[in-house]
């Protein structure tokens, strides 16, 4: 007798369209393409040794998001939430990189709750890179991890694959070139949390003005034991004038082939049945107004 | 029930149908876009300064409009190389002309001539999207736009370029008055008899509104504006008739270098070009 095949788990994604879809793009117009937050994301540790701050982590990223050329949102979010302590950068396919860190912040509550103590960093990457390797890069996230636990602030990279790096400063996405040449030029350890803050927003702002994939403002977080700060659109250098005309259209400037005026209010005879349609008798008739349906033009009486 | 029917890293053991051709390919996309609007006794001819490739920008000023006589512009938009080289030989070529016939070539001849220069290299073409804008021998504003390989038309306005699916459009909507009816009783709408003011504010838009959803547009805008000879020029060198920010220049009369006699003064003169520029975002 053969054996038994390992069933499947019902978990995860379903590839029964695979080869359907696949048929399609050959076929059609090719396979459909994510939206891609073309990015610029960063992170830094700051504070410690003789800098007399708080130790913390500071976060940065750009606001654009992308469809091949064309700028889908000028002001998207690309810090997310993870725990109050930790925050997450992503860039990649924005719904992976939307999912898997709400998937992640989830499990993090769990673990925090079944522990009894806020989860640590290292946990939230080392779930982060075993899901991801899991999928062998077909979940397009990368991104830029950070947050303060037990153990002080930690700053992790991690790619689409599931290797990560840890680091004093990093750098992801698009941008991440232009980003990390300032951090090469100007990072210094022990920074005060404003020199920090500085430093991320200049990194940012070097990414949205010379990586065509990243652009508009610059968020910020900034991470110490003491909690979590956003600061959302901490800078907008990339703001739109106004516009030289005003195309407001005149009243009448579209044109109709057929008009039609009709009432919405419409009233029904109720006519109340039971079992198979039967007049019980003794049951008052109510006209109940209700809304016009798709037989409003046929049979029905309207109001005028 | 099962979920699927093979496991799923089933698709990446899929064979390559073909085999993997590795060839050098000469061409680039340098991003960008152009635009020219015509008017009854003007022609505006614009484009953006931004040069890219990928996500990289090579430099924020890249010229992309020529003047090619007192009467023609030329906006070139696509493989940045080609177009430089395209332009050079469109010059040589009206050099040659001057030489041989005493007199610059008219608009609609440039036109005629950019086609063959085109469908010459039918099976290599020159990777450019051309649009010429000028001031045709009756004096009426014109725009002729081209294909890569030199399908031509004169048409009142058009778009190309990167944001071409952008600008069109609104082009369409604006300047040939598209899904526009007018004010009952009044008299039809008429494309390209728009005032200059109207049209300059109307490219503006253009370049500001594709620079916020395009990332291949930006940094700067040149418009050139050709008008015909005599013709006031009180609404674009008056007080206040250009935004704050924009500059003006005009450029000299490339005049007939063959002969030596400067025909014309100033103010009676011929057909004049002005230069306008307008910072563009830079993200």
């Amino acid at each position: 007798m053969v054996a038994k095949a390992v069933e499947a788990p019902n978990v995860g994604f379903d590839f029964s369209n695979y080869a359907r879809n696949q048929f399609f793009g050959e076929r059609l117009q090719g396979i459909p393409k994510a939206t891609s937050t073309g990015t610029t994301i960063v992170g830094v540790i700051f504070g410690g040794g003789d800098s007399g701050e708080e130790p913390g982590v500071c976060l940065g990223a750009d606001t654009r998001a992308t469809g091949g050329p064309i700028v889908a949102d000028k002001n998207c979010e690309k810090i997310h939430y993870l725990t109050p302590q930790i925050r997450c950068c992503g860039a990649g396919t924005a719904a992976d990189t939307e999912f898997v860190t709400n998937l992640i912040s989830s499990n993090l509550e769990l673990h925090a709750l079944s522990q009894g103590r806020p989860a640590r960093v290292v946990t939230a990457m080392t779930m982060l890179k075993q899901y991801l390797f899991r999928y062998q890069g077909h979940v397009g996230a990368h991104l830029v991890l950070g947050g303060v636990d037990v153990t002080g602030p930690q700053l992790f990279t991690v790619h689409a694959h599931g290797s990560t790096d840890k680091l004093p400063y990093v750098t992801m996405g698009s941008g991440s070139l232009a980003a990390m040449a300032v951090f090469e030029s100007s990072f210094k350890e022990n920074m005060k949390r404003d020199e920090a803050i500085a430093l991320v927003a200049r990194a940012i702002r070097s990414g949205i003005f010379n990586d065509l994939g990243s652009g508009s403002n610059v968020d910020v977080a900034v991470i110490t034991k003491n909690g979590t700060e956003n600061l959302r659109n901490y800078e907008m250098p990339n703001e739109r004038g106004t516009k030289s005309r005003n195309y407001k259209f005149r009243r009448g400037t579209t044109a109709w082939t057929k008009e039609s005026i009709r009432s919405l209010i419409v009233s029904e005879e109720i006519k109340s049945t039971s079992g198979a349609g039967k007049d019980q008798g003794g049951v008052e008739v109510v006209a109940v107004p209700t809304g016009a349906g798709a037989g409003g033009e046929e049979g029905m009486e309207i109001d005028s | 029930m099962a979920l699927y029917h093979n496991p799923p890293m089933a698709y990446a053991q899929e064979p390559t149908t073909a085999p993997i051709e590795h060839r050098f390919n000469p061409y680039s996309d340098n991003g960008g876009s152009i635009l020219a609007i015509a008017g009854s006794d003007f022609s505006v001819i614009a484009g953006d300064t931004r040069q890219s490739e990928g996500y990289n920008i090579q430099t924020r000023y890249a010229r992309k409009v020529w003047q090619l006589t007192d009467k023609a512009v030329l906006a070139t938009n696509g493989f940045a190389a080609d177009g430089n080289n395209f332009v050079k030989r469109v010059k040589q070529r009206l050099e040659w002309y001057e030489h041989a016939h005493h007199k610059p070539m008219g608009l609609k001849s440039i036109a005629r001539m950019i086609q063959t220069m085109l469908y010459g290299k039918r099976f290599f073409p020159y990777y450019v999207y051309n649009i010429l804008g000028g001031i045709e021998e009756d004096g009426t504003g014109a725009v002729y736009s081209f294909d890569p390989v030199g399908s031509y038309e004169r048409e009142a306005c058009r778009a190309a370029g990167a944001a071409q699916s952008l600008i069109q459009p609104f082009l369409d909507n604006q300047i040939y008055f598209k899904n526009q009816q007018p004010e009952p009783g009044a008299a039809p709408f008429i494309p390209g008899n728009l005032p200059l003011g109207t049209v300059l504010s109307l490219v503006v838009d253009s370049f500001t509104s594709a620079t916020e959803r395009h990332i291949e547009v930006g940094d700067g805008m040149e418009i050139y504006v050709v008008m015909k000879r005599g013709r006031t020029t009180d609404d674009l060198l008056g007080d206040n008739k250009l935004a704050p920010g924009m500059t003006i220049e005009e450029l000299p009369s490339l005049g007939e270098s063959v002969g030596g006699v400067e025909s014309e003064g100033e103010g009676q003169g011929g057909e004049r070009t002005f230069l306008v520029r307008q910072a563009l975002k830079r993200d």
